[in-house]
C-alpha cells in the first residue's frame, strides 16, 4: 500500500489530517495531536445530549444509505433493562471504496475513540470493530491501538476514570463482500453464516445476539469526535450546498485519474473541479467517459450528469446516481462500458450469498449474459432481457445485493446503449441458441 | 388464557379475521388462498428466502414476502394483482434455469410444487440460453439422497435438521449461484427422524432410497391412516400401488405428530405387504387343517367356543373395535398380549412427539379395554381352556406351551407356527386392510381406513368377531366399523361419547385420558 499525497490545498482535511503521519499512530502521538479530548468531554456529557449533538450537526450514515447518525443513535432506547451494542462497519468491501482502510491504517486511535463516544451515547458497554478479513494491515493497526487504549485505561472496565465500562473489540471477518450488510455483519459476528437477516426486526430492536444494536461506519464514528469538540454548528457550515448534507467527506478515487487516492472535501463540492483539479484529470491523452461516483453498486455516471454534480448526498441523487459509499470509480474513453459493467456484474454474482432466488440466479445470469455480449455473442433480444431480469432483481430481495447488481447493468444499457449495440450486431451466434432456434 | 387481539384486513377482496401476529400467506389460507410458497413451512421458522410468497400490500412501498409479514389492521392486500403475478412469474423462471427439468425420471413428478407452481403462473418458455449448472448426486446416508441440479435451496431442509431434529447435519454450502446443500463433515441423515426432510423438500432435490423409482406419484392411491409402528400413533397417509404398499408419509396433526413421522415408522411398513397370508377359512379334518367356507368356520368356531371358559391372546396392532369384540367374546376368562420394545428416539423441536419404546399401535387401546401386557402370554391358560389368538404371530413360542388348551381358535391374518393345532382359523385382514380406530398413549382415539384389499376371503376383524359373537347368539351382525365402535362406546365408560363422526381425522382423547394441551408450534422467526 502506498503513502498519501499530500492534502490538495482545496481539501478540508479534518479525518483525513493526520495520514501520512507516523507519530499519529501511536498512543502518545495521538494524544499530542488533541487525540481522546472529545471521549473526554463525552464521558461528562449525559449520553442523550451527545446524541443531540450529533443530531444537530446533520451527520449522515458514510457507509452508503447516508441515514442521518443522529436519529439511528436515538432508536436506542436507554433504560430497557437490555445490553445493547455499538458495531462499527469496517468491512470496507464496496469495490472502488478505501477510505476507512486509510482512516483505520494512519488514524486507528481515532476509530477507537469513535466507537468509545458512540457505544457510550447509545448506552452500550461493547463495542465491536468488525473488520475486513483482507484488511491486514489495518487489523494490525487497530489491534494494536485497542491494546494499547486497554493499557492507558481510556477503554476498559473504568474508561478514563470515569467508573463506566467500554469494551471494544477487533473482529476480523473472512473476506465476504455481503459481510458489510448490517444483518449480515452481525450474524458473521456471532459466528453464524454471514447471510443478511429479514427486517423487521430493525438491528436498533434486535442485532447482534438479539439486543438492541447500532452499526455506524468508521467514518461516521470518526466524525463524531472533532463534532463533539467543536460544536454542531461548526460541522453544519461546512456545507457548499444542501443543508441536509454536512461536514465533510472522504472520496476514494481510482480508475483512470492522474492522481487517484483518498480525498477529503465539504459536501457540495463541484465533482467537475473534484476530478479535473483535486484528481488530475484523465491520463494524458484520453477523456473521461463514465464515473461511477459511490462504490459499484451505484448508478453509472456520464460525463455531462458527473461535471453537473455537486458532491452531496442530495447532489448525486440529482444526477442519476448516488453519493453511496464515496468510493469514485473513473472510467475513461479507452475502455469498453461492456466490459466493465461485465467485470462489476460478476463481482455482484461471485458475492450473492444465495439466500434469495432472484439474486443467487439472476446476477449469476446477468455475468452470463454480460459477459456473452462482451465477448461479441449477443443478440438482440438480450438487452431487454438484461432490463427485464433486473427489474425483477430490484426491490425483492432481503437485503440490496440484487439491486447493486442491476443498477449498474440498467444505468448501463440506458446509458451507453450504443456501446452495447455495437458488439452485438455482427456477432456469432451463440452455439446454444444456434442448436435451440 | 389471555383475550387474543383481532385483527380484520382484506384479502382478494374478501374480509379475513385472524389473530394478531398471523403472517399474511397464513390468513389467507383461512380465505381460502394459497399463497405460492417454497420457503415457508408452517412447521419450521421462517427464512423469507425464495420470494415466491410475494404479494402486494396496498400503501406499502415494495411487494411484501407473505410469509414474513405479519397482517395489520385495515390492510388491503392483492395476491393476483399484475405486479405480484409478475414478479412470481420471475422467481419461477429464476428457479427454472438452472433446473434440469428431468421430470420424466424424478420421482418428485406429479407431487412437485415446482411443477404445480410453474403450470399455475410460470412462463410457458425460458429466456435463458446458458450453459446450466451441474452437480453429481449425493448419497446423504440414512434414507436420503441429495439431487443438487433441482435443488432450490430453499432451506427447508437446513432448518429442519437445525431447529427441529436439534442435530446440525445439513448447511448450505458456498454462495452465488454455485450453492447447494451440503452436509458437515462426519455427520449424515442417521437421526431417527432425518428422512423428513424428504417430505419437505418441494421438489425432488432430496428422495428417499427406499421409494427410489418405485412409482410415479399419479400411480399411488392414498389411505388416511395411523403408523401402527408406535404407541405415538402418527397420522399418516398410507400409499399403494397395484395394491402394495409403497410409502408411508406423515399427516399433518398437531396434536399428535405436527407434520413429521420417524424413520422407523416410515419405513417399517414391508410386513404389511407379507404374502405368508391364510386367506381362507380352516377347520380341523382330523390330522389336518381343510379350507372351508365362512359360515362352515363361524359355526365350527362357536360350537368349539360355546359354554367354555375363553382364554384370550391378542395383538396389541388390533384396532379397538377388534379387542371390544375380542372381550365379549372371552365370557369371564382373560385377555392378554404382548409388545415388543425399542429405543425410545423424541424429536426434539416437537414438545411429546417420539419413536416409543412399545412397538405396536394399540398398547393403549388394549389396556383400556381390560387386556394385561405380560410377557408370559400363557400363564394364566387353564387346563381346558379354550384358547383364541387374535393377531399374535406367537413368534419364538413352542406349540407345547399352548397345550393346556383344550381347543385353539386362531383369528389372525398369518398361522402361527406354535398353532398349528388350531382347530378353527378364520382369516382376518391386516392393519392396513381394514378400518378401525386405535388409542395412542395419551389416550386419542384415532380412526385408520383401508388402504389396500386383504388377500383372498379374509375379512375384517370386526366383521369376523361380529359373526362369531351372533353365532354364539351374543350380539346382532355389525354391518360397519362405526358401529361396533358405537357398541363400544355405549358399554366403555373411557370411550363415553366418542364416535366415528365426532373423532374425525384428527382423533379425540378417551373421557379419562390426561389432558394435554395443542402442541406448542415451534418457535416462529428463530435462528
Amino acid at each position: 500500500m502506498g503513502y498519501p499525497h499530500h492534502p490538495h490545498q482545496r481539501e478540508t482535511p479534518i479525518l483525513s489530517q493526520y495520514f501520512g503521519d507516523q507519530e499519529a499512530r501511536t498512543l502518545d502521538g495521538w494524544k499530542k495531536r488533541g487525540g481522546y479530548k472529545a471521549l473526554e468531554k463525552a464521558l461528562g456529557m449525559p449520553p442523550g445530549d451527545i446524541v443531540n449533538v450529533v443530531k444537530e450537526s446533520g451527520l449522515r450514515g458514510r457507509g452508503g444509505a447516508g441515514f442521518p447518525t443522529g436519529m439511528k443513535w436515538s432508536f436506542m432506547k436507554p433504560g430497557d433493562g437490555k445490553p445493547h451494542y455499538l458495531c462499527c462497519n469496517a468491512d470496507e468491501s464496496e469495490p472502488g471504496t478505501f477510505k476507512d482502510r486509510e482512516l483505520m491504517r494512519w488514524t486507528p486511535h481515532a476509530l477507537v475513540e469513535g466507537c468509545a463516544i458512540g457505544a457510550y451515547a447509545i448506552g452500550a458497554e461493547t463495542a465491536y470493530i468488525y473488520i475486513r478479513g483482507e484488511f491486514t494491515e489495518p487489523l494490525y493497526w487497530m489491534d494494536k491501538a485497542v491494546k494499547e487504549a486497554y493499557a492507558a485505561g481510556i477503554i476498559g472496565k473504568n474508561a478514563m476514570g470515569t467508573g463506566k465500562r467500554i469494551d471494544v473489540h477487533v473482529h476480523k471477518g473472512a473476506g465476504a463482500y455481503i459481510c458489510g450488510e448490517e444483518t449480515a455483519l452481525m450474524n458473521s459476528l456471532e459466528g453464524r453464516r454471514g447471510n443478511p437477516r429479514i427486517k423487521p426486526p430493525f438491528p436498533a430492536v434486535s442485532g447482534v445476539f438479539g439486543m438492541p444494536t447500532t452499526i455506524n461506519n468508521v467514518e461516521t464514528l470518526i466524525a463524531s469526535a472533532p463534532i463533539l469538540l467543536n460544536g454542531a454548528d461548526w460541522y453544519k457550515k461546512m456545507s457548499l450546498s444542501s443543508p441536509k448534507s454536512t461536514g465533510t467527506k472522504l472520496f476514494s478515487v481510482c480508475g483512470n485519474v492522474q492522481r487517484p487516492g483518498t480525498y477529503e472535501v465539504t459536501m457540495g463540492f463541484p465533482f467537475k473541479e473534484f476530478l479535473y483539479d483535486l484528481c488530475g484529470g484523465p491520463p494524458h491523452g484520453r477523456k473521461f467517459k463514465a464515473v461511477i461516483p459511490g462504490g459499484a453498486s451505484v448508478p453509472i455516471q456520464t460525463m455531462e450528469e458527473a461535471e453537473a454534480t455537486l458532491m452531496d448526498y442530495e447532489g448525486f441523487v440529482a444526477q442519476g446516481s448516488m453519493l453511496g459509499s464515496g468510493g469514485v470509480i473513473v472510467i475513461d474513453d479507452a475502455q469498453s462500458m461492456v466490459s466493465v459493467i461485465a467485470r462489476i456484474a460478476r463481482f455482484f454474482a461471485h458475492e450473492s450469498c444465495s439466500q434469495c432466488t432472484q439474486c443467487r440466479e439472476g446476477t449469476a445470469w446477468t455475468t452470463k449474459i454480460m459477459e456473452r455480449i462482451r465477448d461479441g455473442q449477443g443478440t438482440s433480444e438480450d438487452l431487454d432481457t438484461l432490463l427485464d431480469i433486473g427489474e425483477q432483481m430490484t426491490g425483492k430481495t432481503i437485503c440490496v445485493l440484487s439491486d447493486s447488481c442491476a443498477v449498474p447493468v440498467a444505468s448501463g444499457i440506458k446509458k451507453f446503449r450504443a456501446e452495447f449495440e455495437a458488439l452485438i450486431p455482427g456477432g456469432r451466434v451463440h452455439p446454444v441458441i444456434a442448436a435451440v432456434a | 388464557m389471555p383475550e387474543t387481539k383481532m385483527v380484520n384486513l382484506t384479502i382478494e377482496g374478501r374480509p379475513v379475521t385472524v389473530p394478531d401476529g398471523t403472517t399474511i400467506l397464513e390468513a389467507a389460507k383461512t380465505a381460502g388462498i394459497l399463497i405460492p410458497h417454497y420457503c415457508y413451512h408452517p412447521g419450521l421458522p421462517v427464512a423469507g428466502v425464495c420470494r415466491m410468497c410475494l404479494v402486494e400490500v396496498e400503501k406499502a412501498p415494495k411487494l411484501a414476502p407473505s410469509c414474513a409479514t405479519t397482517v395489520a389492521e385495515g390492510q388491503v392486500v392483492h395476491i393476483y394483482s399484475d405486479k405480484s403475478l409478475d414478479a412470481r412469474k420471475g422467481v419461477l423462471e429464476m428457479l427454472l434455469i438452472n433446473h434440469p427439468l428431468d421430470c420424466p425420471i424424478c420421482d418428485q413428478s406429479g407431487e412437485c410444487e415446482l411443477q404445480d407452481y410453474t403450470y399455475q403462473e410460470g412462463r410457458a418458455d425460458s429466456r435463458y440460453r446458458e450453459p446450466k449448472r451441474f452437480n453429481p448426486a449425493e448419497d446423504f446416508g440414512g434414507d436420503v439422497i441429495y439431487v443438487p441440479n433441482r435443488c432450490i435451496l430453499c432451506t427447508r431442509c437446513v432448518r429442519f435438521m437445525d431447529d427441529v431434529a436439534h442435530e446440525p447435519t445439513l448447511n448450505v454450502s458456498e454462495r452465488g449461484d454455485r450453492a447447494l446443500i451440503g452436509k458437515f463433515e462426519g455427520r449424515d441423515m442417521t437421526h431417527p427422524w432425518a428422512a423428513n426432510v424428504i417430505d419437505l423438500c418441494p421438489v425432488g432435490a432430496l428422495l428417499s432410497k427406499d421409494f427410489l423409482n418405485k412409482a410415479r406419484a399419479w400411480e399411488l392411491d392414498r389411505a388416511s391412516s395411523i403408523c401402527p409402528n408406535c404407541t405415538q400413533g402418527c397420522n399418516v397417509i398410507m400409499e399403494t400401488r397395484e395394491n402394495q404398499l409403497v410409502r408411508m408419509r406423515p399427516r399433518p396433526n398437531e396434536e399428535v405428530n405436527a407434520f413429521f413421522m420417524c424413520d422407523y415408522g416410515r419405513l417399517n411398513y414391508r410386513w404389511m405387504n407379507e404374502k405368508n397370508r391364510v386367506e381362507l377359512p380352516m377347520v380341523r379334518r382330523g390330522d389336518a387343517l381343510a379350507s372351508t367356507s365362512w359360515e362352515a368356520a363361524i359355526t365350527a368356531a362357536a360350537r368349539v367356543l360355546n359354554g367354555k371358559s375363553v382364554s384370550v391372546v391378542a395383538s396389541p396392532m388390533l384396532s379397538n373395535e377388534a379387542l371390544f369384540l375380542l372381550t365379549q367374546l372371552m365370557q369371564g376368562g382373560s385377555g392378554v398380549f404382548r409388545v415388543t420394545e425399542g429405543e425410545e428416539a423424541p424429536l426434539p423441536g416437537v414438545p411429546d412427539l417420539a419413536l416409543r419404546r412399545e412397538r405396536a399401535a394399540n398398547v393403549h387401546g388394549a389396556e383400556a379395554l381390560g387386556f394385561k401386557k405380560t410377557n408370559d402370554l400363557f400363564g394364566s391358560l387353564k387346563q381346558g381352556d379354550v384358547l383364541v389368538v387374535a393377531g399374535e404371530d406367537l413368534a419364538g413360542i413352542d406349540a407345547s406351551a399352548l397345550s393346556r388348551a383344550s381347543d385353539v381358535v386362531v383369528i389372525s391374518s398369518v398361522l402361527p407356527e406354535a398353532a398349528k393345532n388350531a382347530s378353527v382359523v378364520l382369516p382376518i385382514a391386516n392393519f392396513s386392510e381394514e378400518e378401525g380406530t386405535v388409542t395412542n398413549l395419551r389416550g386419542r382415539v384415532q380412526r385408520f381406513t383401508q388402504a389396500k384389499q386383504a388377500p383372498g376371503e379374509s375379512r375384517p376383524s370386526w366383521l369376523v368377531l361380529g359373526d362369531l359373537l351372533g353365532a354364539l347368539g351374543k350380539q346382532s351382525n355389525f354391518f360397519l366399523p362405526s358401529e361396533v365402535f358405537a357398541q363400544l362406546a355405549t358399554s366403555n365408560k373411557s370411550f363415553a361419547g366418542l364416535s366415528y363422526d365426532t373423532i374425525g381425522f384428527k382423533g379425540l382423547p378417551l373421557a379419562d385420558a390426561p389432558k394435554s394441551g395443542p402442541k406448542t408450534p415451534i418457535a416462529v422467526g428463530a435462528a
